[in-house]
């Protein structure tokens, strides 16, 4: 035991894997304690807001304009504004015109953020929307309005005016300068959301913390189940053999042979969406996956059945139950270990799957994986760019299954001794 | 029982066939053999004779397809567990390999300890079974004090068939069947395994079947020696008989086939 | 005096384990073959036998190791070769290597003279199939094997023949030495025998120049080698004829092993067989004193602390024992 967990020590594959897992397990554990907000709380009041922090507008304004805690900054504030703002393709599409129908010389002004001002100060200078522009459509004639209209906002450095509805209507109470800064941490209301929201508002990162602590049980308990299942099947057919064995194996096969995905579509389907709970989920996701278990074990307990110690053991007149649990099951017990982890592993991904297709846990309470996929295809997240509605779900189930394989094989390699290098 | 010792195991026309139709293979084709109490008995054969298969089958491990054996005289019955539990107190067995024959997750205390519980001492006090281990390792000249606390796996392969024969002699069976107990382990500790087995038999007038594919092993420990040819008898008698003055053609060329020191090996009698 | 085809001076070799621990497995291992000899080496398991075979090809892969040594075939000195070298001008006609479950090496799916071909493809020989096959079946009829078992399948062959096949195989480009390591120890006897007369046919026909022989059965040795050595913890602790070996031997050790011989001759049965305690050393950490020492019969207190070196007793016989020759005559006298 001691050599074995030096072994696994030294297995690289092993380690890797098992890093990947706890850091997961970790978070998933953490984290819950800082953030004790429920995850399927729906925060954003409309669908797939972007990563990041998000301040109330009320706060900032009224914190700008309070002398307090505003401050004033000698930054260009317009000229960066503006590089933030206007865009590679308008800037292009500026020099366009303005070498077409401003008689400005090819080469003579480029597009980087320096020559802003330069090419601002041409335009202005040159732009004409009443210039017959030959060669035009129409619609890009409008494009170029627009853009015209636009660039005279985003210059604008005058100061903004505040006003409240008073008894005799608009009362000015401040103002705010245009060189006037807030310091973020001075708002009182901000939230940051750093894997964005979903459809249906709710913070991603809290929700997939959460999914991700659903999922695994979901896949220990199928893996357990499924498990169990085939180590009971597989001990028995193997080691009593004959019409035990025949029957075993035959139902054994015809799991095998329907694949094993059409069934648990059909169960899952049978079973009805008010009880398809987390658990029951998982319980038919078991149900279903026992047969390679049962398949493997059996072959190896068929092996080690003419082994010499199982015959001293039956010479020395153990029962067969001793036999089975004392003289075979700790030598499939490395073995058992591996498909358990791989069981846990195919318990994931099956979760994901059914749930993709709208199978999976009916639930409002709590969120899988698996179920975040749906939503996010439901509310076509990936048609409208939305990449962290779904993006770091498929990574956290990738995670999940690499770790899990990569310490199966390193587990393979310690038990198997053929496999060392 | 012509020299007044009592025979312990009999077959008759002992047969085990493998397969069905045409790929059937004979393993053992009606053999008879006599096993005298007290008597270190040699089967030997090259592999593939059958006699790992006889030696499956008077274990009981295996079902005869035909023929009988008779233990003790009487008829042998062996059908169901139960009856071979029974059968299993009178006949025990050394296999071929050790590093198999242990089951590698148990201690070596607990496997001479099983053995003491199943001879019927279960209820000795725990100073009792401890001198009695002592005394079966002393016997195979293997040190207690060192082995508690050991798996097996730990020792090497001759410890292993000497711990092997520490169970035999705390489990003191009628028969002990030996199924090539020294191909496996290297020449020189080969002497020990075999000087114990004589020992076994010295003290406590056990019937060894000792089965080997070395006719000089057979030659050095047997008082009777069957050969085996093609899952047949092709003759036996007493070890002197039959090794020094062979009169089967299989046999003479058996003998001849191994290399000797004292005489010329002839290697021009194979083709 | 013969050429000496084989010459290896204080070759030192290691294992290294999955826990980088270093096992010393050939350790200051120094022998010499003269041409048209055979040398046997004996030893239990666990004592270098074969990893001083893998060693004296000079081909190292991890785990094996090389130290420090010569190894002079023909007067080529191959110790400091790169791996692939040694495998291109050395494997096959310089040396041939014959494992112990070398049977199993041949790949199921192909004929026998596919693999002829094979082997003098990897040494840049172009021969016509026609060519080929005439040179095959010349080189089979010689060594006894009918040349039908040319054109068969491995499978259709019995375990002694598939052997016997491997060796004529292997022994195609006629090599210097030929290191066999337990060639016929998972055969019949019948087999084994035939493996023998073909391996002393090769060398009485000249394919081979001279042979090195390695078994833990000793009758064997004394029946197929000129000299025998024996090894003890990845030490030679004596060499000498083969009939002074049997009938004569030195080194407590190798008495042991000869006082285990098993023989079904008559009068063997009364004489009782001695047996040696113990088992062979760790070689990790491998003892300061005599190896031997602990499961020495003989062994005096200065045995444990001083390494014996090898003494050259003349006529081609050494022994790594600190008794001299006229005590050890007295001390086995007395038994």
């Amino acid at each position: 035991m001691k050599n074995t967990i030096k072994q696994l020590r030294h297995s690289s594959q092993f380690m890797v894997g098992f890093v990947i897992l706890v850091a997961i397990l970790l978070l998933i554990i953490i984290y819950p304690i800082f953030v004790t907000a429920d995850p399927l709380e729906m925060v954003g009041r409309g669908t797939f807001f972007k990563p990041g922090t998000y301040v109330s507008v009320v706060d900032a304004v009224t914190d700008g304009a309070s002398t307090q805690k505003s401050y004033t900054l000698n930054l260009d504030t317009s000229a960066s504004r503006l590089n933030a703002r206007l865009s590679m393709e308008d800037r292009e599409a500026m020099v366009d015109w303005l070498v077409r129908f401003g008689g400005v010389a090819e080469g003579g002004i480029s597009t980087s953020d320096d020559d802003v001002p330069a090419l601002l100060e041409l335009w202005s200078e040159k732009y004409d929307s009443t210039n017959p522009q030959k060669g035009l459509i129409a619609a890009k004639k409008k494009y170029y309005v627009r853009l015209d209209k636009s660039l005279k906002e985003l210059n604008n450095s005058t100061d903004m005016i505040l006003a409240a509805q008073g008894e005799d209507g608009l009362e000015q109470t401040g103002t705010i300068a245009d060189d006037s800064y807030v310091n973020v941490k001075d708002i009182a209301n901000q939230r940051t959301f750093i894997l964005g929201t979903d459809n249906f508002g709710r913070d991603v990162l809290t929700e997939l913390v959460a999914a991700t602590k659903t999922s695994i049980i979901i896949g220990l308990i199928a893996g357990v189940v499924a498990t169990a299942i085939g180590l009971f099947l597989g001990l028995f057919a193997g080691f009593i053999g004959g019409v035990v064995d025949d029957f075993i194996m035959f139902v054994t096969n015809l799991f095998t042979v329907i694949p094993s995905f059409v069934i648990l579509i059909l169960i899952s389907y049978s079973v009805g969406a008010s009880a398809r709970g987390v658990t029951m989920v998982a319980v038919i996701i078991g149900l279903t996956s026992w047969p390679w278990t049962t398949r493997s074990v059996r072959s190896q307990v068929i092996s080690l059945r003419n082994r010499d110690h199982v015959n001293m053991s039956k010479l020395s007149g153990h029962s067969v139950i001793r036999i089975i649990l004392v003289d075979i099951l700790p030598y499939v017990a490395s073995y058992v270990v591996m498909a358990f982890i791989l069981q846990i592993s195919s318990g994931i991904l099956a979760e994901a799957q059914l749930s993709m297709l709208g199978l999976g846990p009916a639930t409002t309470t709590t969120a899988t994986l698996g179920l975040m996929m749906n939503w996010a295809m439901t509310y076509t997240a990936h048609l409208n760019g939305s990449w962290w509605a779904y993006f770091p779900v498929i990574l956290t189930i990738a995670l999940i299954s690499f770790s899990l394989n990569l310490m199966n094989t390193g587990l393979d390699q310690v038990f198997n001794p053929t496999l060392r290098d | 029982m012509s020299d007044g010792k009592m025979a312990i195991l009999n077959g008759k026309g002992v047969t085990k066939v493998f397969g069905l139709g045409d790929k059937k293979t004979v393993a053992v084709d009606h053999v008879d053999f006599s096993f005298k109490k007290g008597e270190i008995i040699s089967i030997v054969g090259e592999s593939g004779s059958g006699k790992t298969t006889l030696f499956k089958m008077i274990l009981g491990l295996i079902n005869m397809t035909e023929g009988e054996m008779f233990f003790q005289e009487k008829p042998r019955d062996i059908k169901g567990y139960a009856k071979k539990r029974e059968y299993w107190k009178n006949i025990q067995a050394i296999f071929q390999d050790p590093f198999s024959s242990f089951n590698m997750f148990t201690k070596i205390d607990s496997v001479l300890l099983d053995c003491i519980n199943l001879s019927g001492g279960k209820n000795l006090s725990k100073k009792e079974k401890d001198e009695k281990m002592t005394e079966a390792c002393s016997f195979v000249n293997l040190k207690y004090a060192e082995l508690t606390n050991k798996y097996p796996f730990e020792l090497s392969g001759g410890q292993m068939q000497r711990l092997m024969i520490a169970r035999i002699f705390l489990l003191k069976p009628r028969i002990l069947m030996a199924d090539e107990p020294t191909s496996m382990i290297d020449a020189c500790s080969r002497a020990t395994i075999l000087d114990m087995l004589l020992k076994l038999r010295d003290e406590t007038d056990m019937t060894v079947v000792f089965i080997t594919h070395d006719i000089g092993l057979a030659y050095y420990i047997s008082d009777t020696v069957y050969i085996m040819e093609h899952g047949k008898f092709v003759e036996h008698g007493s070890a002197e008989e039959v090794i020094i003055n062979p009169q089967a053609a299989y046999t003479k060329r058996l003998i001849s086939d191994v290399p000797k020191i004292h005489e010329e090996w002839d290697l021009s009698t194979v083709s | 005096m013969g050429k000496k085809m084989l010459e290896v001076n204080n070759l030192k070799t290691k294992y290294v384990t999955r826990f980088h621990e270093d096992v010393y497995a050939v350790d200051d291992v120094s022998l010499s073959i003269e041409e048209g000899k055979s040398l046997g080496i004996a030893g239990e398991s666990g004592c270098g036998k074969s990893t001083l075979a893998l060693s004296l090809m000079g081909y190292y892969f991890a785990p094996l190791h090389y130290i420090s040594g010569d190894i002079i075939v023909d007067g080529k000195n191959i110790s400091g070769m790169k791996p692939d070298e040694v495998r291109k001008t050395i494997l096959g006609n310089e040396i041939a290597y014959i494992p112990q479950a070398a049977m199993n090496a041949l790949n199921p799916t192909q004929k026998i003279i596919s693999f002829l071909g094979d082997v003098l493809q990897a040494h840049d020989i172009k021969l016509s199939k026609k060519d080929l096959l005439d040179m095959a079946a010349e080189r089979f009829e010689a060594l006894g094997l009918p040349k039908e078992v040319l054109q068969k399948h491995a499978v259709e062959l019995s375990g002694g023949m598939k052997q016997r096949t491997v060796i004529a195989v292997s022994t195609i480009l006629n090599p210097k030495v030929l290191i066999a390591d337990e060639p016929s120890s998972a055969l019949d006897v019948t087999s084994q025998k035939m493996v023998i007369k073909m391996m002393r046919e090769l060398m009485e026909k000249g394919y081979i120049k001279s042979m090195i022989f390695i078994t833990h059965e000793l009758p064997l040795l004394y029946n197929v080698t000129d000299d025998i050595m024996v090894m003890y913890a990845g030490q030679i602790v004596e060499r000498g004829s083969a009939k002074e070996m049997v009938f004569d031997p030195m080194h407590p050790y190798a008495k042991g092993l000869m006082e285990s011989i098993i023989v079904p001759e008559a009068g063997t049965r009364d004489v009782k067989l001695k047996a040696i305690p113990g088992t062979p050393p760790n070689l990790k950490k491998p003892p300061e004193g005599c190896r031997f020492a602990e499961r020495c019969r003989y062994a005096k207190p200065a045995c444990y602390l001083i390494a014996p070196q090898m003494r050259d007793i003349g006529g081609g016989r050494m022994h790594r024992c600190m008794m001299g020759e006229e005590r050890m005559k007295e001390v086995y006298s007395h038994e």
